[in-house]
């Protein structure tokens, strides 16, 4: 029985596993800050010096953007699985990384600077989410099977844009494009974007969280209950496709979150979207934190790719969550 | 009073290649049961999507309690009638309960969450498909008679005035099967609900409905009282096989001769 008052003391825990997590990541480093400092850099208290610095300038940003990514893949993929009925789909089944990913690969071959790479990505994110949605409309039909083709299809298409990209590259060039395909955050120095993204993505789509429960059972069931349908799956692609644009554009396309958070918090709390969307953002941000301080601290000084360790993590909980699952 | 539950005005429903009905004129009234009889193929459950407004139809229109589909909102729909598909897949994990709670759907606002009231409504509905302990089973693991039972349960959980019934009876055993068609007869004449269900089994049909439409698959469509349409002979034309009627005190059954 799906009651608000559990969802509220589950979202509650995950609220302070968010906190937990951001709080070790803060920590964490070659630097050893001080708690006295640590408050300080955080607001509450005086203090300056290298660790108020340090926390704020790096620690933080990188922190909260990566919370804000883990949040928005995970939000996006929840939304794609219910869009297309299927708990394999994640947010770049439908070619929106491939589309960012060629725009980023285009601005770091012509050398443009952060901005640029961000603003080609978004650009390639969004012109990928509009050829996808135009193809899959064609006839009007817009059923999942075409939808699920046409965007699998475009993706292999900005794959292969991609991989020509590489070939092509100078030599120079090319770790930085290695290190964008497979999500990095040490270039996420300005989160606020991808947090009043999430904020305001998730908020978007709550309110039609019942009815995604409904078109999780079938699109006519759906319709019959009052539905409707046609409006409500144009506004979650429109929202899943906006969410993973800001998360590419910001850290590049991050694997195995957008997957395996909405299917892990799934088999914990069931498939409510009114508690499975807020939830799978909260623990999709905290499991995006732990993996990109792993990411900078299991090897430091040198940096890892922080989809390479939620790829690493993401695939045996998959296989064996896929293991249980055939019972 | 007012008018009938359902309406169809000169509908035509089209499926790719091919006419369904044509001018088709229904009526269906408070407590009314309809038959809805054809070989595979014929267009049944078409013709039902278009009845329960899931589906344009190519020509003329179809009213639920006198206002149009086209003009009604899928919410208010909703409230009115219920219809049942023919095939429940369930892609992912979900309890009978929650299964069932979702024909509360367009009784609840926005921001409602399924109130204890809601779940009495739910247990009542599975009880009276004899599902009353398994409200805590995943959907996923019951049985194809069950998974329809459950179907079935949330429709009665919707509480609708009229049933747009896709094959009722699909995977149920005989048993369940009498069971289910004197449920939707006592709904029919205890609550005065409508009932359109499409039904594979004229005996079934004659016992329980009070009319019947034919449909033959070219377009052509016979409506009538289910006394004067389900007999032998207009029978054995309808699915192209000889039938045979035995009468039982009343009651009618076929066999293939």
């Amino acid at each position: 029985m799906p009651s608000r008052r559990r969802a509220y003391l589950i979202l509650a825990l995950l609220g302070l596993l968010a906190l937990l997590s951001m709080g070790l990541a803060m920590t964490a480093g070659s630097l050893q800050v001080s708690s006295a400092d640590m408050l300080a850099a955080l607001g509450f208290g005086e203090g300056s010096g290298v660790g108020v610095e340090v926390i704020r300038g790096l620690r933080l940003p990188r922190v909260l953007g990566a919370f804000a990514c883990g949040g928005l893949l995970a939000l996006a993929g929840g939304l794609m699985q219910v869009l297309l009925r299927n708990p394999l789909a994640d947010p770049y089944v439908l070619g929106i990384s491939g589309g960012a990913g060629v725009g980023a690969m285009v601005a770091l071959l012509l050398g443009l600077p952060l901005l640029g790479i961000n603003g080609l990505a978004f650009a390639g994110a969004i012109g990928a989410m509009l050829l996808v949605f135009g193809l899959a409309h064609g006839d009007g039909s817009w059923t999942q099977t075409r939808l699920l083709l046409t965007g699998v299809i475009v993706a292999a298409g900005c794959g292969a844009l991609v991989a020509l990209i590489l070939s092509v590259a100078p030599e120079s060039k090319l770790r930085g494009m290695l290190f964008w395909l497979m999500g990095d955050l040490s270039q996420a120095i300005e989160p606020t974007l991808a947090l009043v993204a999430l904020g305001l993505l998730l908020a978007l789509s709550l309110p039609f969280a019942r009815e995604l429960n409904l078109l999780a059972r079938g699109q006519m069931q759906a319709q019959a209950l009052g539905v409707a349908v046609t409006r409500v799956r144009r506004l979650i692609y429109l929202l899943a496709s906006l969410a993973t644009a800001v998360a590419v554009t910001t850290a590049g396309s991050i694997g195995f979150v957008g997957l395996v958070v909405p299917h892990l918090v799934r088999l914990a709390v069931g498939n409510d979207q009114r508690l499975l969307l807020p939830a799978a953002a909260l623990a999709g941000g905290s499991l995006l934190v732990l993996a990109d301080t792993a990411a900078r601290t299991l090897i430091a000084p040198q940096q890892l790719p922080v989809g390479v360790l939620t790829a690493l993590i993401g695939v045996p909980v998959f296989l064996f969550l896929l293991a249980r699952q055939s019972k | 009073m007012s008018a009938p539950l359902l309406e169809t005005r000169r509908l035509r429903v089209d499926v790719p290649g091919r006419t369904v009905v044509t001018a088709l004129d229904l009526e269906l009234k408070r407590g009314e049961r309809l038959a809805i009889l054809g070989r595979n193929g014929a267009g049944k459950s078409t013709l039902l999507a278009t009845l329960a407004g899931l589906r344009p139809p190519a020509d003329g229109e179809v009213l639920l309690a006198g206002t149009s589909y086209a003009a009604l909102p899928a919410r208010e729909a909703a409230r009115q009638r219920a219809w049942l598909g023919q095939v429940q897949i369930d892609p992912f994990a979900s309890t009978v309960l929650e299964t069932v709670l979702a024909g509360r759907h367009p009784h609840l606002g926005r921001w409602a969450w399924e109130s204890a009231d809601d779940a009495r409504i739910a247990r009542e509905a599975l009880a009276a498909l004899g599902l009353a302990g398994l409200e805590q089973r995943q959907v996923q693991t019951l049985s194809g008679g069950e998974r329809q039972r459950v179907a079935l349960a949330a429709l009665l959980t919707q509480r609708p005035a009229l049933f747009v019934l896709d094959e009722p009876l699909a995977h149920l055993d005989l048993n369940h099967q009498i069971a289910v068609l004197d449920l939707f007869a006592a709904a029919a004449r205890d609550c005065g609900a409508g009932v359109a269900m499409v039904l594979h089994d004229p005996g079934l049909a004659h016992r329980y409905c009070d009319r019947a439409l034919l449909l033959h698959g070219d377009g052509r469509s016979e409506l009538g009282s289910a006394d004067a349409l389900l007999t032998a002979a207009r029978l054995s034309q309808l699915y192209g096989h000889s039938l045979k009627a035995l009468d039982d005190e009343g009651r009618r059954w076929f066999v293939p001769a």
